[in-house]
């Protein structure tokens, strides 16, 4: 016999549900013997245990933060937190508008120090130079040969800036050593400083600045050119300075042209480290200046971007700081975990209570959501480096709510329509088309609600949020591809479709019976009791008009017809006049 | 229990019948008196109990301690900090938590060590926050920000869905009512106000909205026709439907506040203050009112709305000369 086309829809529909799993926990299980991930989802910070930072950027002026920019501080932050040795700081723009910066273990005050700090970009002229070790102290110059200063220095580029104090200290500076402390030195704008430059493993003595990071107005990076426009082949930032920047570079460049030797040069410093120390080959009066060099397209981006930042140097303001102790997150986890179950258990109880057999229906339903949910977070885990948050557990326990209220708008329906004097198998059909409507309607706003929750999210608003939207969807699987074709196979069982008392949709107990008791025989039609009521014209057939009449004829207690009433009164006039007539009974107009 | 099963067949044939769309005023009066009590006793009392997120400051956490006294805890804050007034308080079995004013960060982790030290506990059972003042604002900020947007979407969303925008506007007014009433509540309850009790006011608006559409949409079914029949005015349709979904709407809440429910109890009860709580609390009484705003409010509150339009007004006089027609019976 062919299968009715509700349990082939039904077969579909879970066929499409073992594909789904049978695919997540493929992936997963791939990423876990693969190592390149765990069973168990990744955990956020308060869970785990660790310091979590959110912080602010400070602008000066006016101006508003880019997400280029902000992109830029994250970076600058990470290179700060890696180079004081601390493994797997996450650190990860928020909403446009906020750093977090996430680590395990709790960081001294410096790390604490060096991630708020301002990147602080200045021009400054270079004084002399020397290579960037130490000079060996047997080779060092005499204290009585250094030349001290002899006059007040007219500019920056002057050698009257070095003190034989700066030069004893400058022949003693050890780049390598220098750098590799967490803090950079603060050096006064106005005086001058001993710098190093990674890049060509120099160090200088350079002059007070002259011209800001913040007179940058833009920088890029492409070909050079030549003065007839060709392309030289070699990569070159180009850099643009306001106006007031282009006026000290222009006075700045006049001087150093000029020059010779280290003092023709002029270092771009980013927090106290030389980014970049070019020659100054011309006058640059329009402030577009153009670094030549041997860059590479890569280095020429990234010295590129860094000079956009300075543009904008960011300091950062902690909005919100917190060490979690490892057993206050255990602590919490466990507590959320046994919060989940016992949430879990009361819905379970009461459903079967409410529900009888259907609400294992129910159960089995949440248990499938949840491995949904569970394998969606472990994956995102591992591809996306989410972490579940407590606000994410708390989430995924309101959603065990939300989730079966779906499965009760559905099961509600079913009962309606059995009210109404259908037989289980159609009432699953007729109420599951009413019920999809409502579900999506209402699902909707659920995934609204979190996507705007996500959106403007601050904090662990987020966590929150996610789980709340994935398990509307994971919700919305479960419904269509498991509950509704469980119950379209079951409605065709003894146990539910005959009403079994303990099934749940039982109809003697929802008040309705079947029309058809078995055996050729057929209920009465029922006479419902109605007070004053309708004169509806629609259509019905007279003998069912006649009876409805009858009945309200005989309605003593005044009350008025439903609408389920009036149809089933209706349906069940109709389907008497029909089984009269077919009996042989005969009927009035038959 | 056949005698629930009975009381859900007699509202779903309309044997029984509550007036909820009848009585509307009595249910829009009572509802009035709620939210505006929920306005004036928070600022009897003094506005919110505002957590440390709003207000700056430094917190400190200490688990699994082997003695809930007060006074070491003072006096370490005392020692290290001496302006700063400290406030200890035993938050759940075992937890001990201590606010304070902003600390610099040296006095941060001085006062984690000394507090673990004095309450006997590893360092690692000790969490310390540090809030700067304008996190709080930066957190409301967002939360409107993130209200207004759901509401104008949602508003977009259901006038779409259910081609009127009087339903719109009713589910709009009635989320307001839950919202403001459940602020009242939590004000009332002395929890503090975290980021994590604004989540909760955020997600009520979801779940409001949600059990609205679902009633709403059995009202559509109902009042699809109602023009065709000259035996129940539109109100008495509406009323129906908020009778026919009765049971549904218990059961839905009860199914969403149980989680809720347990949530709140681990959360207030065994962890003391933090994000189940706070956000339990205000989930576990907006569910409860948003229900009750359904029914009271939002759909009565549609009736209303459309009661003042010519075809439902003409219809209902149809319904009132069809019964009137009726010989009078005993």
């Amino acid at each position: 016999m062919a299968l009715t086309q509700p349990v082939r829809h039904a077969r579909a529909g879970l066929t499409w549900l073992v594909v789904i799993l049978v695919a997540l926990s493929g992936l997963l299980t791939a990423g876990v013997l693969t190592n390149q991930t765990t069973w168990a989802p990744k955990l956020a910070l308060d869970l785990e245990g660790g310091t979590q930072m959110i912080l602010a950027p400070r602008v000066q002026g006016n101006s508003q933060v880019s997400q280029d920019q902000l992109d830029q501080a994250v970076e600058i932050i990470r290179q700060r937190v890696d180079g004081t040795g601390v493994s797997e700081a996450e650190i990860t723009t928020q909403s446009g508008r906020n750093v977090v910066v996430s680590m395990p273990g709790t960081p001294d005050t410096k790390t604490r120090e060096l991630i708020q700090a301002s990147a602080n970009m200045e021009f400054r002229p270079v004084i002399t130079g020397a290579a960037w070790t130490a000079t060996p102290e047997a080779s060092r110059t005499a204290d009585k040969d250094i030349p001290a200063p002899t006059a007040e220095p007219k500019n920056a580029s002057d050698t009257n800036w070095v003190s034989k104090d700066l030069f004893k200290k400058f022949e003693a500076y050890d780049c390598p050593t220098e750098l590799a402390k967490p803090e950079r030195p603060q050096n006064d704008p106005t005086k001058p400083a001993i710098t190093c430059d990674p890049n060509t493993q120099y160090k200088y003595i350079v002059g007070p600045v002259e011209v800001p990071g913040t007179d940058i107005s833009n920088a890029s990076f492409g070909m050079a050119s030549n003065s007839q426009g060709m392309s030289t082949g070699q990569w070159a930032v180009n850099l643009e300075f306001n106006g007031e920047g282009a006026t000290k570079f222009r006075q700045v460049t006049e001087r150093l042209v000029a020059a010779t030797g280290f003092q023709n040069q002029f270092a771009i410093l980013l927090d106290g480290t030389v980014l970049s120390a070019p020659t100054a080959n011309a006058v640059i009066a329009d402030g577009r200046a153009q670094i030549t060099g041997s860059f590479t397209e890569e280095s020429a981006r990234a010295l590129s971007e860094q000079l956009k930042y300075g543009a904008l140097p960011i300091s950062f303001e902690i909005q919100s700081e917190q060490q979690i102790s490892a057993t206050l997150g255990q602590d919490q986890l466990k507590m959320g975990l046994i919060a989940g179950l016992i949430g879990l258990l009361l819905v379970a109880i009461y459903s079967l209570f409410q529900y009888r057999a259907l609400g294992f229906v129910t159960i089995a339903s949440l248990i499938i959501a949840g491995i949904l949910t569970y394998l969606a977070i472990a994956i995102l885990g591992w591809l996306q480096n989410y972490r579940l948050s407590l606000a994410g557990v708390a989430g995924i326990i309101v959603a065990i709510g939300l989730t079966a209220d779906s499965f009760i708008v559905y099961f509600e329906r079913v009962r309606d329509e059995l009210r109404n004097g259908r037989p289980l198998t159609a009432a699953v059909e007729t109420g599951w088309d009413r019920a999809r409507r409502t579900i999506l309607a209402s699902k909707a706003v659920n995934l609204l609600a979190a996507v705007v929750l996500y959106i403007v999210a601050v904090g662990n608003v987020r966590g929150f949020a996610f789980t709340l939207g994935l398990t509307a969807i994971a919700d919305l699987i479960v419904v269509f591809l498991f509950t509704h074709p469980m119950l379209q196979l079951l409605a065709r069982t003894n146990f539910f479709g005959n009403g079994h008392r303990l099934s749940g949709m039982d109809p003697r107990l929802l008040g309705a019976e079947p029309f058809y008791k078995g055996a050729g025989k057929f209920r009465e039609p029922v006479t419902v009791p109605a007070g004053k009521g309708s004169s509806e014209d629609d259509g019905a057939a007279s003998v069912a008009k006649e009876s409805s009449r009858k009945a309200r004829g005989a309605a003593t207690n005044g009350e008025r017809l439903t609408i389920a009433e009036r149809r089933r009164l209706q349906e069940n006039q109709s389907a008497s006049a029909t089984a009269d007539h077919e009996s042989g009974k005969g009927a009035d107009n038959a | 229990m056949p005698s629930l099963a009975q009381w859900g067949n007699d509202l779903h044939s309309g044997k029984r019948s509550y007036p909820f769309v009848e009585k509307r005023k009595l249910w829009f009066i009572i509802t009035l008196v709620l939210v505006a009590l929920s306005i004036v006793v928070p600022v009897i009392k003094g506005g919110f109990n505002l957590g440390i997120d709003f207000r700056g400051g430094s917190e400190f956490t200490i688990s699994q301690v082997q003695h809930t006294d007060v006074a070491p805890g003072e006096e370490v804050v005392r020692a290290v900090a001496p302006n700063v007034e400290p406030h200890v308080t035993n938050i759940a079995p075992g937890t001990m938590r201590v606010q304070t004013d902003r600390l610099s960060d040296d006095q941060t982790l001085s006062v984690a060590k000394s507090l673990s030290d004095a309450y006997g506990v590893p360092a690692s059972n000790v969490t310390s926050t540090f809030v700067g003042p304008t996190w709080g604002q930066d957190v409301s900020q967002q939360a409107l920000l993130g209200l207004v947007a759901f509401v104008v979407l949602v508003t977009i969303l259901m006038a779409l869905y259910f081609r009127t925008w009087k339903m719109s506007v009713a589910a709009v007014v009635g989320l307001l009512v839950v919202v403001i009433i459940t602020a009242g509540i939590y004000s009332l309850s002395d929890f503090e106000v975290t980021p994590s009790a604004i989540i909760g006011f955020l997600t009520i608006l979801s779940y409001a909205l949600y059990d609205t559409v679902v009633v709403f949409d059995k009202i559509r079914e109902n009042t699809e026709d109602y023009e065709n029949q000259t035996e129940h005015t539109f109100a008495d349709r509406v009323n129906l439907a908020i009778n026919q979904t009765l049971v549904r709407s218990i059961n839905t809440s009860m199914v969403a506040v149980l989680p809720v429910a347990s949530i709140l109890f681990i959360g207030a009860y065994l962890l003391g203050a933090g994000t189940l709580r706070d956000l339990s609390l205000a989930l576990f009484v907006g569910i409860i009112v948003a229900t009750l705003a359904t029914i009271f409010v939002q759909a009565p509150l549609y009736a209303t709305l459309r009661s003042g339009e010519q075809a439902v007004k003409d219809q209902a006089a149809r319904v009132k000369a069809a019964r009137e027609s009726w010989p009078a019976e005993a």
